[in-house]
């Protein structure tokens, strides 16, 4: 079996390991037997409905962000149509923010969004840097996400949407909510950037499974486990990192 | 009268702080100094009857600031941070321990740029690069930029400004002044095939169109131009051409200057020391050195500590590599694979506040072409799990890979699986270098860091 990635904007937004999450979803999708085939989307290029069963968009710094969130508008109902048709996403850092209906910058401009997740950002003084831990419950299991934060947006969720964690020690969505992320099906937003998919393969997983049910229109697989052995190490050193030192106001 | 009894206060702080064992004691004395009295550093600066230079840059500016040290040194008598403290409080304690000095040489955070430069005046800056690196630390890229420019705008009349064309961010602070002096590599040879993966700046400053790349040395850094609005690369006034690069011992370069060129050999390896010493030649020639002068200092002058050191231990030797961001770490494996690649490394990654506590950016710096040559790799640091993964993903074979987090017992290892006469390649960060010579000077005899160089 093989699915397909739309990895959107791979050029501008790059920054922090991006690729490594990338590396994971193909390590654990081919030790299942599944091929991952990634294909680049560009600006100025389409995305037609039901072709890639998982999106990525990763994390910029403000100017690459500025300079593809034009382009980001225009694919507003295609990537709206592709998670409505059960693709699964995940939009980290800059990538969620752009996948949010708008953003403001700290000179006071508005940036377009794709209005995936139903949220808006605006720029604040102080930026949100630090070690992050989350309890997620969407799986049915309380499972825990550990990673790292940077980010002067605070992202505001309409009332009623569904964040993705509860911030255990962190910043989180705005500093104040004690909320992370945000989920709408199978597409998920957060700000944990960097090696998150490595240090938390069980969202790895969830991803995978969810973007093989969109390929075979039926139920998400259940996936057989890996040695997780070095995860679950990396896993408990960036947790108790956060513990001790997660960022708050 | 009370700088002086405020100079003898921090002075004393300087002394209890070494004797306490709390490592050199170099940015205590000018903490005291600095709280004391704020003004205090201008005014010890304003002492040196020459004045002083900066160095400030993401990468280089240790060894930049120690090649210009090594030009200068034959003629002048130079208060030097060559310590590595490199904020306000570092610029302090050199200049209370340097009572004789005639001219001010100091490397400076790039971050701390800007506020150095309002206090100590400098009469000549030279602005090297601009890479990622601790973002969570210092923000994003253009901000650096954009207060770096801010910086040089308020530079005293008369102020030399020398800057690294290559650098799209760097290269047009020189329209802000219009004497300013760039300097680059020119020779397409060198040229890497595509930008690397972690590239930053790639992206037109006026019109925001990716830069198109006659050539790409290091990172962003090289030969670029829009092609839609034009802005590209400035004229080179200081350039390295027809280089050579020998392994992990040494490069040499013809060095142009406007006064003339010359053949010129350095014992450091890879293009981006050619980019340091370029960047040193160009600074040594604003504070009145010929070019005789540069090329003899270039030529002696020896790695700084850390970058590229070997230490004897034993039967063994250590050869330690600091990496601290994607572009610095891809050059140090690109001077590495060039010199024959190791089989065996030890790679250490500490989060301390001087590593920066995210450690995301081992996942942009291009290790794969190491991690392919090795037969196993010993890996440290407090947050080694990260490098684990690191390898992993990067295809490296889990039996090849040992975590052990305790940077002693790594070295130990390492030193075990080397066989004797041979040398075990380590590839620390900041705070996981500090403490490893720590470590090795126990065992052999090191200088520390603060008896290095005067």
């Amino acid at each position: 079996m093989s699915i397909s990635v739309g990895h959107l904007y791979p050029d501008y937004l790059n920054i922090y390991a991006d690729r490594g999450n990338i590396a994971v979803l193909e390590a654990r999708a081919r030790a299942r037997g599944i091929d991952l085939a990634v294909a680049a989307v560009g600006v100025g290029e389409q995305l037609r409905p039901g072709e890639h069963d998982l999106l990525y968009v990763g994390g910029g710094q403000d100017r690459e962000q500025a300079l593809i969130a034009k382009d980001i508008a225009t694919k507003s109902d295609e990537l709206e149509a592709a998670v409505a048709g059960g693709a699964a996403v995940l939009a980290v850092c800059g990538g969620y923010q752009l996948l949010g209906r708008s953003y403001r910058d700290r000179y006071g401009g508005d940036l377009p969004g794709a209005g995936v997740f139903p949220l808006d950002t605006v720029a604040g003084e102080r930026r949100m840097i630090g070690d992050v831990l989350l309890e997620c419950t969407f799986t049915g299991e309380l499972r825990t996400l550990a990673g790292f934060e940077n980010h002067a947006g605070r992202t505001l969720l309409d009332a009623g949407a569904e964040p993705l964690g509860r911030v255990v020690a962190g910043f989180g969505n705005d500093g104040r909510s004690g909320y992370e992320g945000c989920r709408v099906g199978r597409a998920v937003g957060t700000y944990l950037h960097g090696p998150l998919l490595p240090r938390n393969p069980w969202l790895a997983d969830w991803l995978l499974a969810q973007a093989v049910a969109h390929r075979t229109g039926g139920e998400p697989p259940e996936l057989e486990p890996l040695d997780d052995a070095l995860e679950a190490q990396a896993h408990e050193v960036s947790a108790a990192r956060a513990r001790s030192r997660g960022g708050r106001f | 009268m009370r700088l002086a009894l405020e100079l003898a206060l921090a002075r004393a702080a300087g002394s209890l702080s070494r004797l306490a064992g709390r490592g050199g004691g170099t940015t205590i004395p000018g903490k005291v100094l600095a709280t004391i009295d704020p003004g205090a550093v201008g005014a010890l600066a304003s002492r040196l009857p020459l004045g002083s230079a900066i160095v400030s840059a993401t990468n280089g500016k240790t060894t930049t600031a120690a090649l210009v040290a090594e030009i200068l040194a034959p003629r002048l008598r130079l208060a030097h941070n060559s310590s590595g403290a490199n904020l306000v409080s570092g610029v302090a304690s050199t200049l209370l321990a340097a009572r004789r000095a005639e001219l001010g040489l100091f490397e400076v955070d790039e971050g701390a740029f800007p506020d150095v430069a309002r206090r100590i005046r400098p009469r000549a800056v030279c602005l090297a690069n601009l890479f990622r690196d601790q973002l969570d630390r210092y923000g994003e890229l253009e901000r650096i930029a954009e207060r770096w420019r801010e910086a040089v705008r308020e530079l005293p009349e008369g102020s030399r400004l020398v800057v690294n064309a290559d650098d799209p961010q760097v290269g047009d602070l020189a329209s802000e002044r219009p004497e300013a002096i760039t300097f680059g590599l020119d020779d397409p040879a060198q040229a890497r095939p595509s930008l690397q993966h972690a590239a930053d700046s790639k992206y037109c400053l006026r019109c925001g169109t990716p830069y198109a790349y006659a050539a790409a040395y290091v990172g962003h850094l090289g030969d670029y131009r829009c092609p839609a609005c034009g802005h590209g690369r400035p004229r080179l006034g200081v350039s390295a051409r027809a280089v050579r690069l020998d392994g992990l011992e040494a490069a040499s370069f013809e060095l142009v200057t406007p006064e003339g060129a010359r053949r010129v050999q350095i014992a450091l390896p890879g293009l981006y020391n050619v980019y340091n010493a370029l960047a040193a030649a160009a600074l040594a020639r604003e504070l009145g050195a010929s070019v005789d002068e540069i090329a003899a200092g270039l030529e002696r002058a020896q790695a700084a500590f850390g970058r590229f050191e070997r230490i004897a231990i034993a039967d063994r030797r250590v050869l330690l590599l600091l990496i601290k961001n994607p572009a610095g770490a891809n050059e140090v494996v690109r001077t590495l694979l060039a010199g024959g690649a190791p089989r065996l490394a030890m790679i250490a990654l500490n989060d301390a506040i001087a590593d920066g506590r995210d450690v995301s950016w081992i996942w942009d710096v291009d290790f794969e072409p190491l991690l392919e040559r090795l037969d196993r790799v010993i890996l440290s640091g407090e947050r080694a799990a990260e490098l684990a993964l690191r390898c992993k993903y990067a295809g490296l074979d889990v039996s090849a890979i040992e975590v052990v987090p305790d940077l002693e017992q790594a070295l130990d290892r390492g030193l075990e699986l080397t066989p004797a006469g041979d040398e075990l390649t380590v590839l620390p960060t900041y705070t996981a270098m500090l403490a490893l010579r720590r470590i090795v000077a126990r065992r052999a005899s090191v200088p520390q860091y603060w008896e290095r160089a005067a």
